[in-house]
């Protein structure tokens, strides 16, 4: 059996309002909150950027892992904010971590999915016992363009996870997996640009929904599953109104999702934001729990898993900072403050 | 020289993200000629009203490109009038019957919006703007409004009465399969919507969509029998007013649309109180209301009042105004425009028009502008 063996989230504490980003762009506040359904986003401080979330986050998952920084035989790190654009930021977390040297590193890119493709690329690792343990993190401090529509909702957030197979150390296995990927251009960054763009509302269906929904399909179907066999279902969080459609049409109801929903207070953290759901779900879950995943990235592609906790979760969760404390942790920014931080003046 | 519709087909308005310009063409024109029982080598000449393909799809030469993709060795053509693309398209092709040079046309008007940046889509709109007006920012919202705010200072004209037009059209469309919005609207819903430019709130504003209408008219017709209920064009009219609208007489009209009913009246022996339907130009809802005003339905700050008692509402007394949907609720690829509105007059003088079919009708009006109202087209269609 493959699964998760500790896991840890960091969200940073400072937050900028959504009502105070329209006022600067002569919007209605309540427009903008009620058509994105996100209040609030996270916003990483001066001196923080992708790594050095991610490496807040492995630290906690670590712990909570209760395994020595040396046994971790892969870090792979999904990120579209990686700091450099070539030197890997899967060597510097490594690094602080005090992983040793003797694990494989490598960053990966895949919009909003990036890390969980690296959760699957670890279970074959380590069901084909190449590795014992593999660390996984999805970091973003995600970029946006000053009166884009993204500004909105881009935020800044962490997850990691050590994925292990012991069956006293896994806390959440994995049952099952299916992904769907097709070249669907709907948002990117060339090279050199500093801010991505995005195809408008052609990010929703024939992008999001489409992938969303292909994946979640192929997995009922692989698995022999149906939405009414999960306590939890979790999905890639761009705004607060697609994961609760999408949910929808696939036969879920709203109490499945609820314990997901990390977007109303926090934004879309890019490749932290399905994984930060999982977290809250992890955070809540009973033994036995089975928990429904997709995550999507723009370009596009969407991963679903099919998790089971075990009753290791319970003992070991206390090891961490749950992801509300992390929500309710906060300071307000104002606009120019959130430029200056954002190194954007 | 009596001139009918044989047919008319249009496609779905909207975001079809799934279509190609091909794809869309293929489809209106193979129903078209189906529907008129005739091969499709009996079609003389093409005409394309289109405004975009250029400037977004850096696509020139449609004539040549639409008879190529329909298999159609005939001449074609491209006729370009912003908005009015459409409508100035089949005036183009009844003048051409009307020369004996040809007696069966193929008509398509087609645009494809939504696969673009809606500022992309914006300042290509503005190709069809003034000079200086686009100098100075202006969008066509922001001339809409300019025309609102004069005709609300004038006859006292409301946001209530404007946003009234909104949601009897997308009532109309909830009737239509074809439309964009098959969604009901209050006036509350219009007047709380978000403003894109002052008094005018997005529920006032038509979209941006893709789309495409075929229609094919001929003088050379065989009423196969007494059921059949011929549809002829009894007027084809243009007018040109100034590009700009800082250089017009007064804000409250638009002078082309007057000048082309004017003449299409006159050339069908007819005046507005003889029209049972009309398809009018109501790219923004102080369109309809000026149009009502300018078509001669109404008196000069009259029509609002009308539009918010139902009179122009499917079941009132009339002019039937915007069955399909219009272009606030039932789509608004520029190109495709003036010829669905031909389309959509024709299915209800034929009494094909289903759901919103308006009962006894048998003499409708289409109504095309373009840019702000530097050129206007009125077609009057009769089924006597």
């Amino acid at each position: 059996m493959v699964g998760i063996i500790g896991y840890g989230a960091y969200i940073p504490k400072y937050r900028i309002k959504l009502e105070e980003i329209a006022k600067v762009w002569g919007k209605n506040p309540q427009e903008v909150i009620s058509s994105l359904g996100v209040a609030e986003k996270s916003v990483a401080g001066i001196d923080e950027d992708a790594v050095t979330m991610a490496v807040e986050a492995g630290q906690t998952a670590l712990r909570m892992g209760g395994v020595s920084p040396s046994k971790i035989g892969s870090i792979l790190v999904g990120s579209e904010t990686h700091p450099y654009a070539v030197n890997p930021s899967s060597t510097i977390i490594g690094e602080t971590l005090a992983c040793g040297n003797n694990y494989l590193a490598c960053d990966l890119e895949f919009a909003c999915k990036a890390a969980t493709t690296g959760i699957w690329l670890t279970t074959g690792l380590i069901e084909s016992q190449k590795i014992d343990y593999g660390l996984v993190i999805g970091s973003d401090c995600a970029q946006a363009k000053p009166h884009d529509v993204l500004e909105y909702t881009a935020g800044s957030a962490a997850t990691a996870f050590i994925l292990g197979n012991k069956k006293n150390e896994v806390m959440a296995e994995i049952l099952d997996f299916a992904t769907f990927s097709s070249d669907t251009p709907d948002f990117w960054r060339r090279d050199g640009i500093r801010y991505p763009a995005h195809a408008g509302r052609f990010t929703g269906k024939p992008g999001y929904f489409a992938h969303v929904i292909g994946a979640a399909k192929k997995l009922f179907q692989k698995s022999g599953t149906e939405p009414s066999d999960f306590d939890y279902c979790v999905f890639h969080m761009p705004n607060g109104k697609f994961p609760k459609r999408v949910a929808k049409i696939l036969g879920f109801s709203f109490s499945q999702l609820e314990s997901s929903l990390i977007v109303e207070k926090i934004g879309n953290p890019y490749s932290a934001s399905s994984l930060l759901g999982l977290c809250q779900v992890l955070d809540q879950a009973q033994p036995e729990a089975k928990i429904f995943f997709v995550s999507y990235g723009s370009g596009a592609g969407a991963d679903g898993f099919i998790f089971q906790t075990t009753k290791n979760l319970m003992k070991k969760r206390r090891l961490a900072k749950k992801v509300a404390e992390f929500i309710k942790n906060k300071s307000y920014l104002s606009y120019a403050q959130y430029l200056k931080i954002r190194r954007k003046i | 020289m009596q001139i009918a519709v044989l047919s008319g087909a249009t496609t779905k308005f909207g975001e079809l993200w799934e279509q190609s310009p091909r794809s869309l063409a293929q489809e209106v024109v193979s129903q078209a000629i189906e529907q008129a029982g005739i091969e499709k080598k009996e079609t003389q000449a093409l005409f394309v009203g289109n405004m975009l393909a250029g400037i977004l799809g850096g696509q020139e030469n449609i004539g040549a490109f639409f008879a190529d993709e329909l298999g159609l060795e005939v001449p074609a053509v491209r006729i370009e009038g912003a908005c009015a693309s459409g409508g100035l398209a089949v005036h183009q092709a009844v003048l051409s019957l009307l020369t004996g040079k040809y007696q069966t046309v193929l008509i398509l008007g087609i645009e494809k919006m939504t696969d673009y940046k809606p500022e992309e889509v914006a300042q290509a709109l503005m190709a069809a703007g003034s000079d200086e007006e686009r100098k100075a920012g202006l969008t066509f919202p922001g001339l809409y409004a300019l025309m609102a705010q004069a005709h609300m200072e004038k006859y006292g004209t409301t946001e209530e009465e404007m946003a009234a037009v909104a949601v009897k059209n997308h009532f109309h469309a909830c009737l239509n399969e074809k439309a964009q919005f098959k969604k009901e609207i209050t006036i509350d819903d219009v007047l709380k919507s978000a403003k894109v430019a002052d008094p005018l709130k997005l529920l006032d504003c038509s979209p941006i969509s893709d789309g495409a209408t075929a229609i094919i008219l001929s003088s050379k017709f065989k009423v196969q029998s007494s059921r059949d209920k011929p549809v002829f064009i009894a007027a084809s009219a243009v007018a040109t007013d100034t590009l700009a609208l800082a250089d017009r007489e007064d804000l409250i009209s638009l002078k082309a649309t007057k000048k082309a009913a004017r003449k299409a009246y006159q050339m069908a022996g007819l005046g507005p109180e003889d029209i049972d339907l009309a398809e009018v130009h109501d790219c923004f809802t102080i369109a309809e209301i000026m149009a009502m005003e300018d078509l001669g339905f109404f008196e000069k700050g009259k029509a609002g009042q009308a539009i918010l008692k139902g009179e122009t509402k499917i079941g009132g007394k009339g002019p039937i105004i915007n069955s399909s949907g219009g272009l606030k609720a039932g789509g608004h690829p520029v190109g495709a425009t003036g010829v669905k509105q031909i389309v959509e007059v024709f299915n209800q003088l034929s009494g094909q028009a289903g759901k919103r079919q308006v009962k006894g009708a048998k003499i409708g009006l289409a109504h095309n502008v373009a840019g702000s109202g530097a050129l206007a087209v009125v077609h009057i269609l009769s089924n006597l």
